[in-house]
């Protein structure tokens, strides 16, 4: 018995080791075309310059800092669209503050304004687990009514403009390195360790992926399933902040719509990832390795002298592509029992 | 030997409905008593009054001798009955150590931060469920990929694990192949070796006469019967479950 059915077992786990490593393929495989490209087009290399490597960690950092906290959101199977303006909402609020302060502001105030600014981010975060966890209202919509709102209240308190700010501490933050590596790069690295942790290791992480999965299991095993809910959407609002922050620092401004153009790539980051609608799925490194592909697509177009408006194109098939990858996955090795 | 669990003259209403009327019955451990009966007999009406979920609106449960009518859902749990769901309450998408621990993982230090103990829970669903006779392939595989019995297995692991005296089972057989109910028939029967009492919910015959210590009947929210196997057959039961009483 155990060597008729050891074969097609062994070959569909093989099969699906293969469809979980696909993104790791994915991104050799787009590196290894840019490269090629390059070498016939212009007969330098792509990849083995520290400029491109260091835009692309930079770019893939920033749908990063959206992207980590929302892979939590996803693997309970819900959905967090306001990640988009609470990014912006405190990028505004930061760069109000330092604004307020003056230029002359020093390292104590632009920390203090990061912190107002987090404060900002969390705030949308309370409302949506609010909605959420205690109200009952699909993560779709709430958090797409929350995407309005913080919007609305980013561009209020920004009086509808862009805030610029002159502060050489915060330029040192957004543009500095740390032992060779971007600032914005080390944050989302050390963030995407923290995530992991507590996704991989974790109780809560235990329980966020059996909320995805069943949660009424969660609820008759005595977890606390609104607070989780509550915690979930705050950890996503605090990444999305924290992505904010970055972005007043490097360009000395806060913008209301600093996270909007990035919030698709986000969800698609996730989703190359690994992770599946109906939740229950989805890891902490499958979402950077996404952020990668996204950010070599992004900057990969680019470099080729394509009209930018490409990646968009690119990265719309990523994502289908993903969800076909997935579809798959079920089929292959699902329907088991 | 005396009863682990004594049910005396439950009684449930809902608005003018009286769905259950005046059930007494007895559970001794390592007994299965099979509650029998047609849908909307109150079979789920009268464990949902053992179980908490319901309070009666009149009568009384005891169990181990103390009375626990009217306590919560999660206070009758942790006083030792532990009810198992046709859905069986798994996260499909954990292996069967992580769906043991629940609620309750455990953890160890590594440099000073609590980390999951994935492989201690493992090692310990790979005992507890070998105790119930059943080898699981791959412990580290999710539930998803195992047969239905051994599903049915991880959920009852559960229950005992965390000791529970009574297990109640919501028809346990219902959505399982012939093979997989002979493997539930045979965890009833390695849980009534263990002391375990059941109360058992299922109007599948077999099943019925196959697991049975004890049959209650309910038709209409009375009891219709309380036999036992070897004294009465299948003609009989389904006579008592259609509403004609001895």
């Amino acid at each position: 018995m155990s060597a008729t059915q050891a074969n097609p077992r062994a070959g569909a786990s093989l099969l699906k080791s293969l469809l979980n490593a696909w993104s790791w393929l994915f991104l050799i495989l787009i590196l290894a075309f840019f490269e090629t490209y390059a070498q016939i087009e212009t007969g330098n290399t792509f990849l083995f310059r520290v400029f491109n490597l260091q835009s692309i960690a930079v770019a893939a950092s920033q749908i990063l800092l959206l992207a980590l906290g929302l892979t939590l959101v996803v693997v309970a199977g819900h959905i967090d669209l306001s990640i988009a303006f609470s990014t912006g909402f405190a990028a505004v609020v930061m760069a109000l503050v330092v604004r307020w302060a003056g230029p002359e502001a020093g390292w104590l105030v632009v920390f203090a304004a990061m912190f107002v600014g987090l404060l900002a981010a969390i705030l949308v975060g309370i409302v949506n687990g609010w909605l959420v966890a205690h109200l009952d209202v699909p993560s779709f919509i709430g958090t797409l009514g929350t995407y309005g709102i913080a919007r609305g209240a980013a561009l209020i308190v920004a009086g509808g403009a862009t805030v610029s700010i002159r502060s050489t501490e915060a330029r040192a933050i957004g543009n500095g390195d740390i032992l060779g590596f971007p600032v914005p790069v080390v944050v989302a690295g050390a963030l995407a360790l923290i995530c992991h942790y507590i996704l991989a290791h974790t109780r809560f992480g235990v329980h966020t992926y059996a909320l995805g999965a069943n949660r009424a299991a969660v609820e008759r095993a005595g977890v606390d399933v609104k607070r989780h809910l509550m915690l979930l959407f705050i950890i996503s609002a605090v990444t999305a902040g924290i992505g904010g922050l970055i972005y007043t620092s490097r360009f000395s401004a806060g913008a209301a719509n600093a996270g909007e153009p990035i919030l698709l790539y986000a969800v698609a980051a996730v989703f190359i990832g690994g992770a599946s609608l109906t939740g229950g799925q989805g890891t902490i490194s499958g979402t950077v390795i996404g952020a990668f592909i996204i950010a070599v697509i992004q900057f990969g177009l680019v470099f080729s002298g394509l009209p930018p408006y490409w990646q968009f194109v690119a990265v719309g098939l990523v994502i289908i592509v993903a969800v076909l990858v997935d579809q798959s996955k079920g089929r292959i090795t699902g329907g088991s029992g | 030997m005396s009863a682990l669990l004594t049910a005396t003259g439950l009684n449930k209403r809902f608005g003018g409905n009286e769905a259950v009327k005046n059930v007494s019955f007895d559970v001794h451990p390592g007994e299965c008593v099979v509650l029998a009966g047609d849908n909307g007999a109150g079979k789920s009406t009268v464990i949902k009054m053992i179980s908490g979920v319901y309070q009666p609106t009149a009568g009384q449960v005891s169990f181990n001798g103390t009375d626990i009518t009217g306590k919560t859902a999660e206070a009758v749990r942790s006083a030792g009955i532990e009810t198992i769901y046709q859905d069986l309450a798994l996260a499909d998408n954990l292996d069967p150590g992580l769906n043991l621990y629940l609620g309750r993982e455990k953890t160890k230090k590594v440099l000073g931060l609590p980390v999951l103990d994935r492989k201690a829970m493992r090692e310990d669903a790979v005992e507890v469920l070998k105790g119930l006779g059943i080898v699981v392939p791959d412990a580290s595989a999710s539930v998803r990929e195992m047969s239905g019995g051994q599903r049915q297995a991880i959920a009852i692991a559960r229950a005992i694990h965390w000791q529970a005296k009574l297990v109640i089972m919501d028809e346990p057989t219902a959505a399982l192949g012939v093979p997989e109910q002979r493997e539930v028939m045979a965890l009833i029967e390695r849980l009534k070796a263990k002391g375990v009492g059941i109360i058992l919910i299922s109007h599948n015959l077999p099943d019925i006469f196959a697991a049975a210590d004890r049959i209650v009947v309910l038709a209409r929210g009375v009891i219709a019967g309380n036999t036992r196997p070897e004294d009465t057959n299948d003609e009989e039961i389904v006579r008592m479950m259609m509403g004609a009483t001895l």
